[in-house]
């Protein structure tokens, strides 16, 4: 299942609407990676809102995705991480190390927003 | 249903990337319809989902079987015909990996594990795991 990638200004919006296998999580890494330069993005925010399980894998893959991201000069948020996917995550022992996440969409853009104004 | 009885049972095939995702969702919901909270069902889909990448990744295919144990106790049951797991105990070490993962799955299952059995050579794999309702 393809995310849909919305662009807002100079942000690209991925709201993940279903449960996703890890080929679709690839693909969406592989998506956002690639439109941060064909948009001149400054900043990504993933809505994993509707994501019903965050296990290794699907950790490792929003690392991934927002490290190469940074990489290629703009900030991700992920926004929308579940109470009940946060207790699991720590009971698993996953992290989301040095990425911005933020309550639902509306913080998220307003994170990106205060960030873009530091640069 | 009734109670003391191993009335639930589910098993799915494992083969793809989409199995690992049936496979979890018919894990929670079978939690959910056991008595577990929602936050238990999810943690059960995480672990549920971790066993069932590790077939389709080192074995390619298998099943998964999940049931009531009639005590409380959810059991997860991920098999395979593959070739083994060579180092068990290195398996189970957060940040081993032979697949170029980051070893975060199969040690974080153990971790919220109430009963967790490996039993591998060279003819399979099974990993038995169990969780109780708080």
């Amino acid at each position: 299942m393809a995310v849909p990638i919305l662009k807002q200004g100079d942000v690209l919006i991925a709201s993940i609407q279903l449960a996703l296998t890890d080929v679709d999580l690839v693909m969406l890494r592989d998506a956002l990676v690639e439109k941060v330069s064909n948009y001149r993005t400054r900043g990504v925010i993933v809505d994993v809102t509707a994501l019903d399980v965050v296990d290794s894998f699907a950790s490792r893959t929003l690392r991934d995705l927002a490290h190469m991201i940074r990489l290629r000069g703009a900030e991700t948020v992920i926004v929308g991480i579940q109470p009940d996917v946060a207790f699991a995550m720590v009971q698993l022992g996953l992290t989301l190390e040095n990425i911005a996440t933020a309550l639902d969409l509306e913080e998220g853009l307003a994170f990106l927003a205060k960030t873009n104004r530091r640069q | 249903m009734t109670p003391g009885a191993p009335d639930s049972a589910v098993r799915v095939a494992i083969a793809s990337s989409d199995d690992v995702v049936i496979a979890r969702q018919k894990g929670r919901a079978l939690a959910m319809e056991i008595g577990f909270t929602a936050s238990e069902a999810t943690l059960i889909a995480a672990a549920i989902s971790e066993l069932a990448r590790n077939i389709v990744r080192y074995a390619g295919a298998g099943e998964m079987l999940l049931r009531d144990d009639g005590n409380g106790m959810l059991l997860m049951v991920a098999r395979d015909q593959g070739p083994g797991i060579p180092d068990v105990q290195a398996a189970l070490r957060v940040g081993f990996s032979t697949s170029g993962g980051l070893g975060m799955g199969l040690p974080g299952v153990r971790r919220i594990a109430d009963m967790f059995e490996i039993v591998s050579n060279g003819s399979g794999t099974t990993v038995t795991v169990g969780k109780y309702k708080r």
